[in-house]
């Protein structure tokens, strides 16, 4: 190799190396850390028992994501994702149809997660309630 | 006295700035004028506008504070205590919407005159660019009051950047600064709003007036009108009463209909009924509710944003794909394309507004 090519090569990585040194802190300062994400949550204390009157529903923070838990006008309790399929809206209970809405693209699901109509292109996921003395828990279910 | 003064402070100023040079380019600089030169002057508002933005915004800095716990404090703060908060914040919010639509204005404007023609493509390119970015500026600014309906706008907006192949998961992440609409999310977009978004519009605004410059006016394909008028004074006086005009408008808008703060984001809350984004977002959401979940078993919202960006690219190429006009010969197909996605978008914001149970 000639002694130019050589100072050319080394000259040339040294810049590269230089450019690559201020790019890549900065790179790394501007993405968000992986970290403080919280992981799973398998299971919540949504409610207090008693506290839903019946044919009304009320959203809750499950893990990263939100939650809602429906008391049915039977009585019965029931949780589902409160994130739309569509594009993540929070859906809410419409008591008048029973049924679960989002009003952003008008999706609509029942309470076993189903589309009934609109966009959205998958169910809602269902999740386990039990009444543990005076909490409701909602646990996702295995 | 005042005027020998005034002579020396101009002889001062001349000397170090050389500024009869620049007297000298625009009276010797002429802009067509024909039965369509109207159009011309919707850059200049434009411009104006961005200006106007420009100067509200380092006002409302002064007051705003990025944080989830203080944010919507901060409005109702600048709002309803500082001394013409109401004004100013009424002022930034009014003229960044009409900005927009002029800006839609200038674009088919110019679509309609073909003025993205060889050699303008670039000033075409650039002006395009300068369109998406305030509609950046737009949504950016849409989260920065955290209400309610910011909040959950933010949430369908990211979710479209999430729904895009290969990068959509990582671009949604970067935008959000995390999984989900949170402070990370408030600090990013305060960071666009306020210095990636200005830095790269200044740049762009910085080539296309160059371009405009260098490059002159276009005239429209056929136009035997040689009339031409000096740009200095005759075209900036004319431009100047747009602007007046413009400034009367946005007084009669903010003191009459001052902008809404809304009640606070409340991550936990469901979405409120009748939610929409900003009205130059709304021919995409409509569509949105329009498209069947599935389209020949691909998801049909996936779809629906593959073609909105298909679209958008094709849209950038026009110059390069209209090759008639390019040899100064009309091209109606164009035309005829234009007027369809002009009555599109118009058809479709306005379904938004009176069928909003689409």
């Amino acid at each position: 190799m000639k002694r130019r090519n050589f100072v050319d090569i080394f000259l040339g990585g040294s810049l590269l190396a230089t450019i690559a040194a201020f790019v890549y802190p900065v790179v790394r300062y501007v993405l968000p850390s992986r970290s403080g994400g919280g992981g799973v949550q398998n299971s919540v204390t949504a409610a207090k028992a008693g506290e839903l009157p019946p044919n009304t529903a009320r959203v809750f923070k499950f893990g990263s994501s939100t939650a809602i838990l429906v008391n049915t006008p039977e009585g019965k309790l029931v949780a589902l994702s409160a994130v739309c399929t569509h594009l993540t809206c929070t859906v809410r209970f419409d008591a008048e149809t029973g049924t679960l809405f989002c009003p952003c693209h008008n999706g609509r699901f029942d309470l076993g997660g189903n589309v009934l109509s609109g966009p959205p292109p998958r169910p809602l996921e269902t999740y386990a309630v039990e009444v543990s003395g005076a909490d409701v828990i909602v646990s996702r279910e295995s | 006295m005042a005027a020998k003064i005034g002579q020396s402070v101009w002889k001062f100023l001349d000397e170090r700035f050389l500024l009869s040079g620049l007297i000298a380019f625009g009276k010797k600089k002429t802009v067509p004028e024909h039965r369509r030169s109207f159009w011309y002057f919707f850059g200049g508002i434009c411009l104006f506008l961005t200006g106007i933005q420009i100067a509200t915004g380092i006002m409302l800095l002064l007051y705003y504070t990025p944080s989830v716990d203080a944010a919507h404090e901060s409005i109702q703060f600048i709002m309803g205590v500082v001394k013409f908060g109401w004004l100013i914040r009424s002022v930034h919010s009014w003229t960044a919407n009409i900005l927009v639509g002029l800006l839609f204005v200038h674009m088919f404007s110019t679509f309609f005159l073909k003025a993205y023609r060889k050699p303008r493509e670039l000033t075409w390119v650039t002006g395009f660019l300068l369109l998406v970015i305030f509609m950046a500026f737009g949504f950016s600014g849409y989260l920065l009051p955290w209400n309610e309906l910011s909040y959950n706008a933010t949430r369908v907006g990211t979710d479209i950047a999430g729904s895009l192949p290969f990068i959509g998961h990582w671009l949604k992440t970067f935008i959000l600064g995390g999984a989900e609409v949170s402070q990370a999310t408030l600090s990013r977009f305060f960071w666009f709003h306020v210095a990636i978004l200005p830095l790269a519009a200044l740049a762009l605004i910085g080539i296309h007036i160059l371009l405009v410059q260098t490059l002159g006016m276009s005239k429209p394909i056929g136009e035997r009108n040689t009339k031409e008028i000096p740009f200095f004074p005759d075209f900036l006086y004319k431009d100047a009463l747009g602007w007046t005009l413009m400034l009367v408008l946005i007084g009669v808008l903010c003191v009459f209909l001052p902008w809404e703060i809304g009640p606070k984001a409340d991550p936990l809350a469901s979405t409120p009924l009748g939610i929409k984004p900003e009205w130059y977002f709304t021919f995409m959401f409509t569509t949105l509710k329009l498209v069947p979940a599935h389209i020949l078993s691909i998801e049909g919202e996936k779809l629906a944003i593959l073609a909105f960006m298909t679209g958008g690219l094709l849209w950038l190429l026009v110059p390069f794909l209209d090759k008639r006009a390019g040899r100064e010969k009309r091209s109606p197909v164009f035309t005829w394309i234009g007027a369809a996605l002009a009555l599109y978008i118009a058809i479709m914001t306005i379904l938004t507004y009176t069928v909003p149970k689409l």
